[in-house]
């Protein structure tokens, strides 16, 4: 698949990131790694910056101070990574034109588009909606296709925003199912989540963010079963951290 | 009542004169439609996807333009191409070139500022999709204008309605000369003026029915739009 499996956009380093917006304080002093391996799972309370940093992450968004690097390299173009928004929006296409854009973007050879389409439409469970308006899909069917559209870039990195916030158990198990299996395919998975299960199904590593800046990083394990800090504990104890 | 029937018998008979007329007319402002969107599209999506100095101001001109009085335009256009003008050489004025000419200046700032809303829109819910995928400014521009086919076609559509009713204009540019540059509305006007009430009447039926088929084709493109795409 052309020139791109060369390159490598991991790590994803952080060093000492900050971001300020109209005066306001977004993100502080972030620095953290991300490497290939298990799923990172970005938690914390609404306004603690989670999807500012996902965006910084991607690229989509620009640090006012210190540095980001993909796999050494600083302002590398997103090829190698791919996001799903929490509320993505969907081409003016059919489902399976959706995929066939995201196919192009990354040169694959329209040889193939048909089949690779049919086999991530059958990925995310929507077989037989190829030929959809996509954006006459429900909530979860755009959020299954959003992430059919991302993978068809061929990820190193996927990047998911809440991905499942606004879904119902039976959308949120179909995505969780395909994170499970993209993970297995080694492709490093970045999604921030408010649902403290889905955290405990699908991480490896937790970053957990409180006012824009890391409270706390480790293993997953170790984070749930005893919390360095106290608004860890509190967080997972259901507390309000305000 | 008389000069109705007669009107009906000019349109049911298939009055050569008249036929004659209804197809210039057609043809001068589907030329003028196709010009000004190869100018329009490209000039709104520009405008839309990209930030200059200078930008808001065009917009409010380009706005501004979309009311432009045609006679006004009509007189540019003459004083262009007379004989004393910077054109003036070409030969074009008083042919169906020059009412080309002029309903396309009178259409572009329609196109281009239909162009520009819609797009703009769009560009605010694609933008981050796009740029996680690196699409190329050039690309953005197609895509855009691409999913915004059906709306694009409503403005392409408003376009023609307003070269189709146009008469000021042309007037001044065309000459109205018979059997060469006489158009529905420059006949309308004239015939009205000369009392023959039946060509006017006839030439005034057909208009209004193209004006009506214009509108129906522009709700079922929305229509259809929404349908097929969910625009």
């Amino acid at each position: 698949m052309t020139m791109l499996a060369m390159t490598t956009d991991l790590p994803i380093a952080f060093e000492h990131v900050g971001v300020v917006a109209g005066g306001v304080s977004i993100l502080s002093d972030v620095t953290l790694r991300f490497h290939a391996g298990a799923p990172t799972i970005l938690i914390g309370p609404n306004g603690s910056g989670k999807t500012t940093l996902l965006r910084v992450a991607m690229g989509l968004l620009q640090p006012s101070n210190g540095r980001i690097t993909w796999g050494g390299q600083e302002r590398v173009a997103p090829q190698r990574r791919a996001i799903v928004f929490q509320r993505p929006a969907m081409l003016r296409r059919t489902a399976a034109a959706n995929i066939e854009y995201a196919l192009a973007s990354v040169d694959v050879s329209r040889d193939i588009w048909k089949q690779r389409t049919a086999e991530l439409l059958a990925m995310v469970g929507l077989s037989g909606f190829g030929e959809r308006p996509a954006r006459k899909l429900s909530g979860g069917e755009q959020q299954r296709l959003a992430l059919a559209r991302a993978l068809a870039r061929n990820p190193e990195v996927l990047f998911l925003d809440e991905p499942t916030a606004a879904l119902d158990p039976y959308s949120t198990k179909a995505i969780e199912d395909v994170l499970v299996a993209i993970a297995a395919k080694n492709i490093k998975i970045v999604m921030s989540t408010h649902d403290l299960g889905e955290a405990r199904r699908l991480a490896g590593d937790i970053v957990f963010l409180n006012h824009g800046r890391i409270a706390e990083t480790g293993a997953a394990a170790d984070f749930f079963n005893a919390p360095k800090t106290s608004d860890g504990q509190r967080f997972i104890a259901g507390e309000l951290l305000i | 009542m008389s000069n109705l029937v007669a009107a009906f018998d000019l349109i049911r008979t298939f009055d050569a004169g008249l036929f004659q007329i209804i197809g210039l007319s057609l043809f001068v402002s589907l030329s003028a439609v196709a010009w000004a969107a190869l100018i329009g599209v490209p000039l709104g999506a520009l405008i839309a996807l990209n930030t200059f100095p200078g930008r808001t101001f065009t917009i409010v001109v380009i706005n501004a333009l979309m009311g432009l009085p045609p006679v006004v335009a009509g007189l540019v256009v003459y004083l262009t191409l007379s004989r004393s003008g910077p054109l003036g050489s070409w030969g074009l004025l008083f042919t169906p070139t020059a009412m080309i000419i002029v309903q396309t200046l009178l259409v572009t700032p329609i196109i281009a500022a239909l162009t520009r809303q819609t797009i703009e829109d769009a560009w605010i819910e694609y933008r981050d999709e796009l740029t996680a995928m690196n699409i190329g400014v050039a690309a953005r521009a197609a895509t855009l204008i691409w999913d915004c086919r059906f709306s694009l076609m409503t403005a392409l559509l408003a376009g023609f309605g307003r070269a189709a009713a146009e008469v000021g204009a042309i007037i001044i540019v065309g000459g109205n000369i018979d059997g060469f540059t006489r158009t529905m509305t420059t006949t309308i006007a004239l015939e009205t003026s000369k009392g023959d009430l039946p060509r006017a009447i006839a030439l005034g039926l057909v208009l209004v029915g193209i004006i009506i088929v214009v509108n129906a084709l522009a709700w079922s493109t929305q229509r259809f739009g929404a349908r097929f795409s969910g625009a």
